[in-house]
């Protein structure tokens, strides 16, 4: 199907929006719109389907497809040590002061599948933190954060993965960290025997913990200012004085009011150190 | 009356770097009208196109960072590994979903999100390459009466990128990159 009328596909993804927050309690109100449209012109092309309205039925009678359509319209992907260098920092210059603390407690907000997860794990167990870590691991999908449990990947993306261990400080062997089996690995679940997954929405849910570092790469691009500017309060009330807050390497807390209580750590790699 | 708001889209990927500083060198300094430069790379990879850009050009060239607003006078750099959207308010959105044409950043992605935003105001400017990103992205620009230009595959370092271009595009002006930049100085409103 083809969505000649720009203007009518926008209001028709609008009211849809509205209906998802009344009918399942999601508010996407405040996602950034080009990638909102652009990932319901991809489901809608994916799953075959020639009209809104034929979208909407579908997504008010039957949940299961409107989980299906949740997971597709907020963006799940991820990957093992995305930008070494961002790891190698953590690794040199956040991990050893938060190795000053008896006990460590860390949120992967938006962990999706669990790639990063893994990774920060990784890092944690070479720099003998590991055991007296606790991660909190949350996203916004159920789906996912099974899958990210289960720490089972794609054997065909261990090679850019290993790679971008070894860019990052990795120490060991890689593939002494993972099994393999038919085409996926499963990563050592004693790994994650210290993380919680939770299901938690960064747009409706509040603070729930204290913690010295708190990891939310590229999860915040998908949301306007104003969204962004809720998620920011979060952070800072969930976080300990000279905590660490480590965003993707697009997003920054410049335009946010509570930049003047945070110090840049790792300026191209946007790591937040919160001083006030 | 004054004019809608135009951009400039433009993409390559093998020999696009080298045909893209061909066109925008000599642009002047107050160009006026915004352009967005999208070129595949390594992913990870983080050595600075934008230096090299700034450098040769009397345009200031920026790597884009999400939320930014476009502004006439600059070239913005897709940034390794995302996808380059636009908002109706003329800012950018990044994007780290599924790879298109094997890349992200897509040609295709930050063609056809220019095109919602901009209509016949966009002009897209399609490079040397080795891949057929970018093909769908000028085709939609051309649907919505925007501006389809396409390097002459006899200059392309590269062609498959210009030719699948044309085989898409019919109606696509063929150009080499002197004659591009003529085109695109006499967008120039001074």
């Amino acid at each position: 199907m083809r969505f000649d009328d720009g203007a009518l596909f926008e209001q028709d993804v609008e009211a849809l929006i509205q209906e998802i927050h009344t009918q399942y309690g999601y508010d996407f109100g405040g996602y950034a719109r080009a990638s909102v449209y652009r990932r319901v012109k991809r489901f809608l092309a994916n799953k075959s389907i020639s009209s809104m309205g034929e979208l909407r039925k579908a997504l008010f009678s039957d949940s299961y497809f409107f989980e299906n359509f949740l997971q597709e319209i907020t963006v799940n992907v991820t990957e093992m040590f995305r930008d070494p260098s961002f790891f190698l920092s953590l690794r040199t210059n956040v991990l050893p002061i938060l190795s000053t603390y008896p006990y460590i407690k860390i949120w992967d907000a938006g962990c999706s599948t669990g790639e990063e997860l893994f990774s920060l794990a990784i890092l944690l167990k070479e720099e003998g933190l590991l055991d007296r870590t606790k991660i909190y691991a949350t996203d916004i999908n159920q789906k996912v954060l099974k899958q990210a449990k289960e720490g089972i990947f794609s054997a065909s993306s261990m090679p850019a993965y290993t790679s971008g261990y070894y860019a990052s400080g990795g120490k060991q062997e890689f593939s002494g960290y993972y099994s393999s089996n038919y085409g996926s690995v499963k990563f050592d679940a004693s790994l994650i025997k210290n993380v919680v997954f939770y299901p938690h929405n960064l747009a409706s849910d509040s603070s729930f913990n204290e913690f010295h570092l708190i990891l939310c790469r590229n999860v915040l691009i998908y949301f306007n200012r104003e969204l962004q500017e809720r998620v920011f309060g979060l952070f800072d009330e969930s976080l300990v004085r000279l905590g660490y807050l480590a965003l993707g390497k697009k997003e920054t807390l410049a335009m946010s009011e509570i930049n003047n209580k945070y110090g840049l750590v790792d300026k191209s790699n946007r790591i937040y150190r919160k001083t006030g | 009356m004054e004019a809608a708001p135009k951009v400039i889209v433009m993409g390559g990927s093998w020999g696009g770097i080298q045909a893209s500083l061909s066109v925008l060198q000599n642009l002047p300094e107050t160009y006026s009208i915004p352009i967005i430069l999208v070129l595949h790379r390594l992913r990870n990879q983080e050595g600075s196109l934008q230096e090299v850009f700034d450098k040769k050009l009397a345009l200031k060239a920026v790597e884009i960072e999400e939320k930014e607003a476009l502004r006439p006078g600059y070239v913005y750099l897709a940034p390794a590994n995302y996808h380059v959207l636009l908002e109706k308010d003329h800012t950018f959105s990044l994007d780290v979903s599924e790879l298109e044409n094997y890349s992200r950043p897509a040609i295709d992605v930050t063609f056809t999100s220019a095109a919602d935003v901009f209509s016949e105001n966009t002009i897209g400017i399609l490079l040397s390459g080795a891949s057929k990103d970018g093909s769908s992205g000028l085709k939609y620009i051309f649907e919505k009466r925007g501006m389809a230009i396409v390097q002459e595959p006899e200059e392309a370092e590269v062609d498959t990128m210009p030719l699948a271009a044309i085989a898409m595009v019919p109606g696509c002006f063929i150009l080499d990159t002197e004659r591009i930049k003529a085109f695109l100085l006499s967008l120039h409103d001074r």
